[in-house]
């Protein structure tokens, strides 16, 4: 007993004449279904080529146009033909011109041969599968699709949306339950024949006739009506996209395919000749009765799929450029922002760089240059420190920087003498870590000796505008993770508010804090902002802060010394 | 987009064509080896003056990814190149003593040979100094990706320009004629790029690279765009606006996804900056032949004496296709 394979070739003729020689050097009769779009005397020519093999034969020609009935008529005529002509073929096997066997014939003929009466065929119904691409599943089986959705697609929309509206619905044949799979199948002669011989078959092909590609329905539906064992999947390795048209192969996917051990792939480049040559001239090697695995080529290409609908997240780049709130998250990773944290210790980034093992920037968006990780002059994907540069998108600037160092934690500075272009962008990103140590930025104006109305201009635009930024980090649609302490909150638990920081960096595992930053001296502060009051100028930010606060950075009064006796 | 927008765009197009039409009587034909060209052959269509240096690497460059017609137009080279292209069986050569601001850059010229000979082709738009990348171009010929983009229904495919530069003076880097540029110019930057829409053409705008980060730090606005869409699936109605950074009809210049995911993508390796940069742009200078008065070209002579390292500790250097791909600068899409 033998396969026989049902081809249904359109283009690529000479590719099909190679596969063709290969399954019948192994005695496995063809039947070839040639579109009828393929000109007379190219068709003509084919068969001359194929003059010299007597079992192979060419069935009525159909024209196949996708997803309508001309594929099923053509596996009808070219199967019946088959079973007719050649009485040794148990399992007739549905391929395209575009199929290349992976594995030697005999080892196919070998697996079906110890599998006589099982059926493989991908048949499920449509409820369960989410494969259908365009919108239509179910009602596939209900509408009725008289015109072409390639060259017509303006009347088979309206005619959908026409039967929608007037609720037309087509009864399905008594007995039928709908199923759907993959149009390359390998049935028994016992089933195929069932189902060409059926006396009903006016009805089902009648019914089939008008519903929407039923080459992936047709047989499908009807061998769940006459099988004895169905195996609901293909043997033919075929992959597709999102859009549902079949992934290509080409000469680098020899070893997967090799490796992939299926009997038969689809669809294949016509000019991968090294597929070709590497799978049609067997070199003894040979799996024997491994079984197919297509495992490791189902997850590349679902990377594929992935990676064209959902992208890599927090990239924008001259083939993705998502509209706002499609990004799939605004940056890359998580990294942390910090605003009053230098103010108010001396030696904050240092600190933090060996608490945490981030990588520590200064003010990246200070307004005279960006200040990077120890004062550099460029940085990670040679981003420079222009602030022209940086300000003419400081949107991208983020988003690069932190695409930049994927892996490696990033943690800048930031407050209201910076440039403030990015204070809604990241107040609205999940990934961002915003510390907040509101009204800090007095600290530097109380140290400065300067002329005090000057100091009093300054100290109420910072306010206006830290005060707007706030306004951003609190508005309901904020996503970072934010924490604000008023200054006066801060400087009560310093210790506390710092463990906490470094925890939801957390790159270096839940510990206690061995050393802490320096706070700069605060005495007088609690006056310097009287004064401002009493110059009419109101700081509210920094929370109630004393006259003369309890001064926390003072050297603990030293111990009690033991006394050993 | 409303009505009076688009038909606004339509009257654009036709009056590039026209424009096209025009400036073509400015070409005078060279070598017109254009009986050679089979239907479905894919085309490179090119503008150049005094390459003569680069011409060889470049067509051979292009031959081995499986181009089969070159469409060159030579404004008014006196350094050989013009003698070059004409004994090579797979170029037609068109010479003009024109001039290339008033075509518009060349885009007038380039159009008019794609409306001509482009037709139903997929036609690749490059300069000298341009070598296409694309996903698995190591392993898969131009026809793969153009067969992969017909069976898609995409005419369009995005490269974004990367300039390529040496570690050190440019005087250093010493081109010999036929040798790989990439040997000497490998170094680039992988991720200072800004993008931008342009509302009215649907593109985007790139900009950044090290252009902008050497000559550009104070005007970043007048850098340099760097988006491009070389390959085209050519349409007799199609044309460039501006180089190859957009096109007409628009739908064409939306080579980039909206909603999240990754369309394929290439990238050209500029390799502009090589020893013969710095005598080019003198010469560009005193023609003043190129785009905004020759901004670009003034900003670079007082750049380049100053400090001629494009160079910095960040800079990547160039592997393959792979690393751009992992890098973000280009992608695979959903071919694979």
């Amino acid at each position: 007993m033998t396969v026989g394979i049902v081809m249904l070739v359109h283009t690529a003729l000479d590719r099909a004449e190679q596969v063709i020689r290969h399954w019948v050097a192994a005695d496995c009769p063809v039947v070839v279904h040639v579109d009828k779009t393929v000109e007379r005397a190219i068709y003509d020519a084919f068969v001359e080529s194929l003059a010299d093999l007597p079992t192979v034969l060419f069935s009525t020609r159909h024209r196949c146009e996708w997803g309508t009935w001309g594929i099923v008529a053509a596996s009808q005529a070219a199967s019946e033909l088959m079973l007719r002509t050649f009485p040794q073929v148990r399992h007739v096997y549905l391929a395209s011109g575009s199929c290349l066997p992976l594995r030697p014939p005999q080892e196919l003929k070998r697996y079906l041969d110890a599998r006589p009466m099982t059926d493989f065929i991908e048949s499920a119904t449509t409820a369960d599968v989410p494969w259908t691409v365009g919108g239509l599943s179910e009602e596939r089986f209900t509408l009725r699709f008289p015109f072409s959705w390639k060259r017509h697609r303006r009347l088979f929309d309206r005619y959908v949306s026409l039967q929608r509206r007037f609720k037309m619905h087509r009864r399905i044949p008594p007995g039928l339950v709908p199923h759907m799979g993959s149009q390359w199948w390998c049935l028994t002669r016992r089933t195929l024949s069932a189902i060409l011989e059926d006396p009903d078959r006016k009805i089902y092909d009648d019914y089939f006739r008008k519903v929407w590609i039923p080459d992936e329905s047709y047989f499908q539906s009807l061998t769940r009506l006459y099988s004895q064992h169905v195996e609901s999947r293909s043997l033919t390795l075929c992959k597709f996209d999102f859009q549902g048209k079949p992934h290509i192969f080409y000469d680098d996917h020899l070893q997967l395919l090799r490796r992939s051990d299926c009997f038969v792939a689809r669809k294949i480049w016509p000019h991968a000749d090294r597929l070709y040559e590497a799978f049609l001239n067997p070199d003894g090697r040979s799996v024997a009765e491994a079984e197919p695995n297509p495992g490791k080529i189902d997850r590349v290409f679902s990377k594929a799929v992935e990676r064209r609908t959902r992208g890599r997240t927090g990239l924008y780049m001259q083939s993705r450029f998502p509209n706002e709130n499609w990004e799939n998250g605004v940056t890359a990773a998580p990294y942390s922002v910090f605003e009053g944290f230098t103010e108010l210790f001396e030696d904050f980034e240092a600190w933090l760089s060996r608490a945490t093992g981030a990588k520590v920037h200064g003010h990246l968006y200070a307004p005279d240059r960006v200040m990077f990780e120890a004062g550099q002059t460029t940085f990670t994907g040679s981003m420079s420190d222009s602030a022209a540069l940086r300000d003419a998108n400081p949107r991208m600037f983020l988003t690069n920087l932190i695409w930049n160092t994927r892996g490696e934690r990033q943690c800048f500075q930031f407050g209201p003498m910076d440039q403030q272009d990015i204070s809604w962008d990241i107040s609205k990103d999940p990934n961002a870590q915003i510390s907040v140590i509101s009204g800090a930025w007095a600290v530097p104006l109380f140290q400065l000796n300067r002329n005090f109305a000057e100091l009093r201009a300054e100290a109420a635009q910072l306010q206006r505008i830290e005060a707007e930024h706030l306004r951003a980090l609190r508005s309901p649609y904020a996503k970072a993770r934010v924490r604000i302490w008023t200054m006066a909150e801060f400087i009560e638990s310093p210790m506390e508010a710092l463990q906490s920081v470094v925890d939801q960096i957390g790159t270096k595992g839940p510990r206690r804090l061995a050393e802490v930053p320096r706070m700069v001296d605060l005495a007088g502060f609690g006056q310097f902002l009287q004064n401002l009051k009493n110059q009419g100028m109101h700081p509210y930010l920094m929370g109630d802060f004393p006259v003369d606060p309890p001064l926390k950075n003072q050297p603990p009064a030293p111990r009690k010394p033991y006394l050993v006796k | 987009m409303g009505f009076f927008q688009s038909y606004g765009l339509r009257l654009q197009r036709k009056r590039w064509r026209i424009r096209a039409r025009r400036k073509a009587r400015q070409l005078s034909v060279v070598s017109d080896n254009t009986a050679g060209v089979q239907p479905d052959d894919i085309l490179v269509f090119s503008t150049f003056r005094n390459e003569n240096v680069r011409l060889p690497y470049f067509l051979d460059y292009y031959r081995r990814i499986g181009v089969s017609h070159f469409f060159m137009v030579d404004n008014d080279s006196d350094d050989g190149g013009r003698e070059f292209l004409t004994q090579q069986p797979d170029v037609s050569l068109w010479t003009t003593t024109g001039s290339y601001k008033r075509a518009r850059f060349g885009v007038d010229w380039i159009n008019w040979l794609q409306m001509r000979h482009g037709h139903n082709h997929w036609c690749l738009v490059v300069d000298p100094d341009e070598l296409l990348v694309y996903p698995f171009c190591d392993t898969r010929p131009i026809r793969a990706l153009t067969d992969w983009l017909d069976a898609s229904s995409i005419k369009s495919f995005g490269a974004m320009l990367l300039d390529m530069y040496p570690k050190g003076r440019l005087e250093a880097a010493r081109y010999e004629r036929g040798a790989d540029p990439l040997d000497l110019v490998c170094w680039f930057d992988a991720g200072n790029y800004t993008i931008s829409r342009n509302g009215r053409f649907g593109n985007l705008w790139i900009q950044g690279g090290p252009r902008a980060r050497k000559f550009f730090a104070d005007e970043p606005e007048r850098a340099p765009a760097l988006n491009k869409i070389p390959l085209v699936k050519w349409d007799k109605h199609y044309t460039y606006v501006s180089s190859t950074h957009m096109l007409l009809p628009r739908g064409l210049n939306l080579v980039y996804d909206e909603w999240g995911g990754e369309k394929a993508s290439g990238v050209l390796l500029h390799t502009k900056f090589l020893d013969t940069f710095g005598k080019k742009a003198e010469e560009e200078l005193a023609r003043k032949q190129h785009y905004a008065n020759s901004h670009e070209y003034r900003a670079y002579a007082t750049g380049l004496i100053d400090d001629p390292d494009l160079w910095c500790k960040w800079s990547e250097k160039y592997i393959n296709w792979r690393q751009l791909e992992i890098l973000g600068l280009m992608s695979k899409g959903n071919w694979a």
